[in-house]
């Protein structure tokens, strides 16, 4: 059964040459994993009832916008459907048959998604996305502070003097609330730079990562350019001079073996709408140590312990960060979408993305006009391509493929000032999924061939 | 290509699109505007430039920004349609253009049509929700330009 990755099956393109080797087999194929080509990614593709409808006059849908949100398999969208069929009632309280069975779900739920990153149960925090779990910290951080959570906290405090690092690749989610830190607290913001081809830059590293770091927060994996950072160099940087480190694996954990505890982060966070879950579902993962010590930033029911007129104590993580009444539904819903990457195995995902990587790469490098932002060799990097079409601007690119049934998504993909860096105002990107055909790659490639002849321009290979 | 292709990218839309009327901004403009269009981070700077008499038309509009051609074009139309017209003409226009947009696809009345010219090449982008606010973004940033200059021209009177 197992097996190693097909090589990319590589066009006659001038210039192409050998750059789009898979070269890395890190993340290959783990025992027991089936690959993904032929009848058994067909059979996949059947598990997702979106992917077999058309659009658009009755184009068959290609679906290349996986970064933004991934499709959904029905053992997920059947879970959801189970739970509240049978077993819905809410957490943590009262104390009838319903009330257990739910809350056992919940906290199964939150047991296997803590498994599927290697850590542990009591360190995964539900919250409604990857951006609210940016903000948990964040608010957190702030609320430390001035002096909220006592001495435990301090090591979340942060004032005139101290800095926050993040990447110019971050998507929005893990630059503004750390901006708004900033802002409120007197700390300084500093970044760590990337390269033309949009991989970070780990020159200024001991630079820009010292003494006066508190937090270090970058994104795994950038839902731009699809570069893979290297985490193992920030991670011991910044815990040489006693920083945190916060992982955005946004983009890493439906595409990638996840082993948060291996990379040694301190806090991460993930949504389980990108990794085949439902929306109204992500998490925040802090050290067991640390989540203990992080005073709350929501507060309200189901995080206390005693409440008295004056003041309340609270719970301990993870329901200390769990304010209000939880996405039960959902939780179950990740669970099932966890259950099945693991069935198919993070290592034959990757192996699989990564050779549809290297067709995107070799199919666009052959297209005259076309500009990657990012890596442009299949090394550390996602099956997640953005690019500007000289001369037509990447909505009129987007509206094109439409036409021919091909989902992408233009506009700046939420990081302006990596957009800014990499010298466009805005691009076109299309971004496979563990689902995606290399058809449905050369079928892409094909209508981004006509795109330029389309408005008039120079036109077709 | 699918009809509903064609009829967005209409041939006058993609010469406008290049030609871009009115593109570059000029000095002497009675008030200015800015607005993004926050999905796809496109932008533009419009200024009216206005007649010296008491009751001033529009004299052209200048303008500079960044878009795809569903906006450049509308933009270059709109610099056309409201080169020297009064100001009730100029939001005439706008509102019949706005109506356009939530049209579905269908032409307007035939006074509304007339009113429009070039502009009514804009029907097809009306099936298109994500693309109306591509076309809108220059009528937008007008509108907000006369708002300001006329503001501007009633507080010189008062302050006279
Ligand atoms: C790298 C990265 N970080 C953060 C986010 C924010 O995720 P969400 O909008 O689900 O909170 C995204 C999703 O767009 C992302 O790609």
């Amino acid at each position: 059964m197992t097996s190693r990755a097909t090589a990319p099956v590589r066009r006659a393109t001038a210039g192409a040459g050998d750059r789009f080797e898979p070269a890395d087999a890190r993340a290959a194929d783990e025992p027991g994993d089936t690959e993904l080509v032929g009848g058994a990614l067909a059979a996949v593709r059947a598990d997702f009832p979106v992917l077999s409808r058309t659009v658009r006059d009755g184009r068959r849908l290609v679906y290349l916008d996986s970064a933004a949100t991934s499709q959904k398999p029905m053992v997920v969208l059947d879970a959801e459907q189970e739970f509240y069929t049978r077993s819905n009632a809410a957490v943590h309280r009262g104390a009838h048959a319903l009330a257990e069975e739910a809350t056992e779900a919940f906290e199964d739920a939150r047991e296997a998604v803590a498994r599927f990153v290697g850590v542990g149960a009591d360190e995964i925090v539900w919250t409604k996305n990857a951006t609210e779990a940016v903000n948990v910290v964040a608010y957190a951080m702030s609320n430390a502070s001035v002096g909220r959570g006592g001495q435990a906290a301090r090591r979340f405090a942060v004032g005139p003097g101290d800095e926050i690092v993040v990447t110019e690749a971050e998507h929005h989610a893990n630059l503004v609330p750390w901006q708004e830190l900033c802002a409120r607290t007197g700390a300084t913001l500093r970044w760590l730079g990337v390269d033309d081809a949009g991989r970070l830059d780990l020159d200024p590293l001991h630079a820009v990562v010292g003494e006066r770091t508190r937090l270090v927060a970058l994104t795994h994996a950038s839902n731009v350019t699809g570069a893979v950072s290297p985490v193992a160099e920030v991670v011991a940087r910044a815990h040489a001079v006693g920083a945190l480190v916060l992982l955005d694996a946004c983009q890493s954990a439906p595409h990638l073996p996840l082993d948060l505890r291996a990379l040694d982060v301190d806090l991460a966070v993930f949504s389980g709408h990108k990794m085949l879950g439902p929306t109204g579902i992500g998490a925040l993962y802090g050290r067991r140590v640390l989540l203990e010590a992080m005073p709350p930033a929501l507060t309200g029911g189901s995080m206390v312990e005693v409440v008295t007129m004056e003041t309340a104590t609270y719970a301990a993580p993870p329901q200390r960060f769990e304010a209000g009444t939880q996405p039960v539904a959902q939780a179950v819903g990740l669970h099932a979408a966890v259950d099945y990457l693991s069935q198919l195995g993070m290592g034959a995902v990757a192996a699989h993305e990564r050779a549809l990587a290297a067709r995107l790469l070799d199919g666009v490098a052959g297209i005259a006009g076309v500009r990657v932002l990012g890596p442009t060799d299949g090394r550390d990097r996602l099956a997640t391509l953005s690019f500007v079409v000289d001369g037509v601007h990447p909505h009129d690119v987007g509206q094109v493929l439409d036409d021919a049934g091909i989902a992408i998504r233009v506009g700046h993909h939420c990081a302006q000032p990596l957009h800014r860096r990499l010298g466009a105002h805005s691009s076109a990107r299309a971004s496979a999924g563990l689902y995606t055909t290399p058809e449905e790659i050369d079928a892409f490639v094909d209508a981004l061939a006509g795109v330029r002849a389309f408005f008039g321009l120079e036109g077709r290979r | 290509m699918s009809h509903g292709l064609e009829q967005l990218y209409q041939q006058v839309i993609l010469d406008h699109a290049r030609e871009r009327h009115g593109f570059g901004l000029r000095e002497g403009a009675a008030a200015e505007s800015f607005q993004v269009n926050p999905t796809c981070g496109d932008e533009v700077r419009l200024r009216v430039h206005l007649t010296d008499e008491s009751r001033p038309r529009i004299r052209a509009v200048s303008w500079e920004g960044q878009g795809c051609s569903i906006s450049q074009a509308s933009l270059s139309v709109l610099a056309d349609l409201v080169e020297a017209v009064d100001v009730k003409t100029a939001d005439d226009l706008a509102e019949a253009f706005r109506a356009l947009m939530h049209n579905r696809g269908q032409a307007l009345d035939a006074d509304r049509e007339e009113l429009l010219g070039d502009a009514t090449a804009f029907v097809g982008v009306a099936k298109f929700p994500a693309r109306v606010k591509c076309a809108m973004l220059g009528w937008m940033a007008l509108r907000d330009a006369l708002v300001r200059a006329l503001t501007t021209i009633d507080d010189g009177i008062k302050e006279n």
